[in-house]
């Protein structure tokens, strides 16, 4: 980077802009969450955050968003690859299709989910007599958090992947490596922390959801109640307090999770270093 | 007024609303209900708009709307201009005039029957031929009955469905307060699934087929019995039940400002005439008017009925005992 | 955060043949194309296909006529207001930020961008319960809003205002790294030849990063017209007037009217795939302008 001095116009203008448009929308409106949790003394807000049936919903998102982050790694991976790497007929139409769980309303999503993993549902009829019962579980709720993170893998590792220059990969094979141990030597380092940016992103993206989840999760307290639940059903209790407190905590975490994940995109692209 | 005019200009230019004729006022009045009443409006509002025609002249335009009853109440304190709430219970029209000072102290006793036009109760849903063989309370509790009822903490169906096994329990054993608790969290172990709305339960029970036996207002049983599937399901009546009220209000303050007073009133009195009972009956809530109610006798089973006030002392201390964080709902779920 | 395509090395563009020494063998490469196809079966397409299906199952006319309903139309002219309200809005604020944030270094610059992406990962929920705080009749400005006869929440406003805040972030994440890509050379050099700082946006800044924009704008646009959560909780649920799509389909849902919920759904799974037409096509067309530059340059 050049150190020379900046003579670009607009900076006042654009970044006062941003910061008074950022306030408005954002940043006011998120402060009124901390300053109502301030009707409750810091033994009271501690009493509602750490109630048994609280702790199972953080329990339950949390875990839940991690499995099916996880999941979304290992599989999104692998649609990125074949995505980039082979060609088979109706590739195109997968590929534009990979971003339907961002541009489908999550309540279209939730409920359609429950109308084929409940056991009378096309898949859920299926896996029924196995034993396996997906609608109206905690697996209910990895599912659909499944699907609402799907993009975000395949989406941030397809570009790296594309990227990948063939020399590498060239060099490797004709110095003996076999085809497990390019990918292991070669490739996997070079996608990995774009897989850990998507792997997050899905991580932070599920842990807010609601409206999907709502419809297959069976809502039981202790077992499969998400913690955005929680803060409704305080709300419907005209227990505001408790509700923006719990709302708090969620906040709070979505912060660090999004400082790390931008901590980790800024360290990739020190790291690429030309690369965009 | 001018500003409102404005307004309402500018809402009719929004919404598509044609110029009114010059001597009929049109009126919009809005009913904010909970979710099992939708049918019921539907048709209520049709026949009082042209009631209110006919007396007045006046176009009333009923805008409703449903979801769960303390969502609902939440709605209006926040600032939802109902003219009118009808809502699951009473504990949620206190809400009112407790947290907004929206409505009088004595609101309860403005009409009559604590401002319960109709009335209903709770009964079980279960499948056709009933194979599990229920016919009571205590055939929930087995091991094996799966039970679908919604999540008290957020539904007014399930926290009268809750009062009634309390009841029923409480009276069989005595009104030994520990067995009964026992009594309830064997049925609540039993609930594979907690909606947060009455609907959401009979969806699941109907179109996801999960459960033995819904627990429903039936009002909700002989619709769902009538809508989505005649000869699938079959009621079955428990030997005790509870006497649900849901009570009916004006909201003052909302009312007031949109000069919606009188017809808000009007409404509300509508649901006391023949005509408002006739329509509540043919939508399965129970009349309160004895010559409504006589003629429709065969088609509500009789049923011992609990009242609120007499069993449990009244909706604010049910309330605060049984669904407030740590009550004894909260105690079910927690060993 | 940021989920895109990068355009310029677009699958559409020729790729060079690989030797079997960088390729699986062909049993390998269609085992994975069946693993992924099975796996997006099993999360994309099935439930896509359900949402087509339920919707039909009581005939097309049924169809039709869920679709033509008047509260449905309304609730379908109501997302289009604030999808159209909220989409300009963030699109002006995308523009802004993406300066001030690719062009200049100042401190502070990656807590700006965390607080910018913020929205994203806040549960819809506690969007709409913030509004609810501050405009709501117990909140902090709500009693004062309704002595002057203005609605917040329970009305348009707040609709719109739950809308921009979940797609707040789009725009801006989609032209900050673009932008940050393309330097500012060409912007000085402009300024070198006497160009205003307007002039400068318009003839050589957006003309630059107009397929980021139109990206982030058809995710925007997509986001706004399909949420729920945040919507639902300031709308009010007011059958015919403060309802938009994905509530009326919940409100259809509840009615026992699952044909006409899912009717009404498949539209917005319509929208949804027309907006991934129009993205594969902004792709497509970007993919294209690239090349045709480099062929320039060459």
């Amino acid at each position: 980077m050049t150190t020379r001095k900046n003579v670009l116009p607009g900076f006042n203008l654009s970044l006062g802009y941003t910061i008074f448009y950022l306030s408005l929308i954002v940043l006011i409106p998120l402060s009124a969450a901390f300053i109502k949790t301030t009707e409750l003394s810091l033994h009271e807000f501690w009493a509602v955050v750490s109630t048994p049936r609280v702790v199972a919903s953080y329990k339950l998102t949390f875990g839940a968003s991690f499995i099916a982050a996880l999941i979304n790694a290992v599989f999104g991976l692998l649609t990125a690859w074949v995505l980039v790497r082979y060609t088979f007929p109706g590739k195109k139409i997968i590929d534009a299709l990979v971003d339907l769980p961002f541009a489908l309303p999550t309540a279209v999503a939730g409920i359609a989910l429950t109308a084929v993993y409940s056991n009378n549902g096309w898949i859920g009829s299926w896996l029924e007599p196995h034993g396996i019962k997906v609608a109206f579980t905690p697996l209910g709720v990895v599912v659909a958090l499944t699907f609402i993170g799907l993009p975000f893998v395949v989406r941030t590792v397809q570009p790296v992947l594309e990227d990948l220059e063939a020399e590498t990969e060239e060099a490797a094979a004709s110095l003996g490596a076999n085809r497990w141990q390019t990918f292991y030597k070669i490739i996997f380092p070079a996608v990995w922390p774009a897989l850990l940016t998507g792997f997050a992103l899905a991580f932070a993206r599920a842990i807010g959801e609601y409206g999907s989840v709502i419809f297959i999760a069976g809502n039981m307290p202790m077992v499969s109640e998400i913690t955005p639940l929680i803060i409704i059903t305080k709300l419907e209790q005209y227990d505001y307090a408790g509700a923006t407190a719990v709302a708090v905590v969620m906040l709070v975490i979505s912060f660090i999770l999004l400082f790390a994940i931008n901590g980790l995109q800024w360290w990739l692209s020190r790291r690429n270093g030309s690369a965009l | 007024m001018k500003k409102s005019l404005l307004a309402l200009a500018l809402l009719s230019a929004i919404y598509g609303i044609t110029a009114p004729a010059a001597y009929a006022k049109d009126i919009n009045l809005l009913n904010v209900s909970y979710d099992p009443t939708r049918e019921f409006y539907q048709d209520f509002n049709k026949a009082f708009a042209a009631f209110w025609k006919t007396k007045t002249g006046d176009n009333v335009i009923v805008k409703t709307s449903h979801g769960g009853s303390g969502k609902q109440a939440r709605a209006i304190i926040d600032g939802l201009d109902a003219d009118v709430a009808t809502l699951a219970l009473a504990y949620d029209v206190d809400q009112l005039q407790e947290k907004a000072k929206l409505i009088p102290k004595d609101w309860q006793s403005r009409l009559q029957n604590n401002s319960s036009p109709y009335t209903s109760t709770i009964v079980f849903l279960v499948r056709k031929g009933n194979p599990k063989g229920i016919k009571d309370w205590t055939d929930l509790t087995k091991s094996g009955v799966s039970v679908i009822t919604p999540n008290p903490k957020t539904s007014g169906g399930a926290r009268w469905n809750y009062l009634a096994a309390w009841a029923y329990a409480k009276k069989q054993n005595g009104g030994d307060e520990a067995k009964t608790k026992e009594f309830v969290g064997k049925l609540f172990k039993n609930v594979p699934v907690l909606d947060t709305g009455a609907r959401g339960s009979t969806t699941t029970f109907v179109e996801r087929g999960i459960g033995d036996v819904l627990l429903a207002w039936e009002n909700e049983a002989f619709l769902a019995q009538k809508e989505l599937g005649v000869g699938k399901f079959e009621i079955v009546v428990p030997s005790l039940s509870i006497l649900a009220e849901p009570p009916v209000t004006v909201v003052d303050k909302f009312a007031k400002k949109h000069g919606n007073e009188a017809v808000a009133k009007a409404y509300l009195d509508y649901l006391y005439t023949e005509e408002g009972q006739e329509i509540a009956a043919k939508n399965y809530y129970r009349p309160t008017l004895a010559s409504v109610a006589k003629k429709y006798e065969t088609q509500f089973p009789k049923v011992k009925l609990v009242q609120i006030d007499q069993e449990f002392g009244g909706w604010q201390k049910a309330q605060k005992t049984h669904f407030s964080d740590g009550g004894t709902f909260d105690q079910i779920y927690q060993k | 955060m940021s989920i895109k395509v990068p355009s310029q090395y677009s699958s559409y563009q020729a790729k060079v043949a690989r030797s079997r020494a960088t390729s699986e063998s062909l049993w390998v490469r269609w085992s994975f194309i069946a693993i992924m196809l099975a796996f997006l079966t099993l999360f994309l397409i099935v439930p896509l296909v359900a949402v087509f299906t339920e919707g039909l199952r009581k005939g097309f006319d049924a169809y039709l006529a869920a679709l033509i309903d008047p509260d449905a139309l309304s609730s379908i002219k109501l997302t289009l207001i604030a999808a159209s309200i909220a989409v300009p809005l963030n699109l002006v604020f995308g523009v802004a930020a993406a300066w001030a944030i690719a062009k200049f270094e100042f401190r502070g610059k990656s807590i700006l961008i965390t607080l910018i992406d913020l929205p994203f990962a806040v549960s819809p929920v506690i969007a709409g319960l913030i509004y609810v705080l501050i405009f709501g009749l117990q909140g902090w400005v709500g009693s004062s809003l309704i002595d002057n006869d203005i609605k917040v929440i329970f009305a348009i406003p707040g609709i719109v205002l739950a809308t921009i805040f979940v797609t707040f972030p789009f725009v801006a994440r989609e032209l900050i790294p673009l932008m940050q890509a393309q330097g500012k050379e060409e912007e000085e050099a402009g300024l070198v030849l006497g160009a205003s700082g307007w002039q400068i946006l318009w003839r050589i800044t957006l003309p630059n990063v107009k397929w980021g924009l139109l990206y982030g704008v058809i995710l925007t646009n997509a986001r706004a017209m399909g949420e729920f959560g945040a919507v639902s909780v300031v709308s009010g649920h007011i059958r015919g007037m403060t309802n938009t799509m994905p509530l009326h389909v919940e409100i259809l849902y509840n009615e026992y009217n699952y044909a006409a919920a899912f009717a009404v759904a498949s539209l917005l799974a319509i929208l949804a795939l027309v907006t991934l037409v129009l993205k594969s096509l902004v792709e497509w067309q970007s993919a294209r302008s690239a090349i045709q530059n480099e062929q320039n340059f060459s």
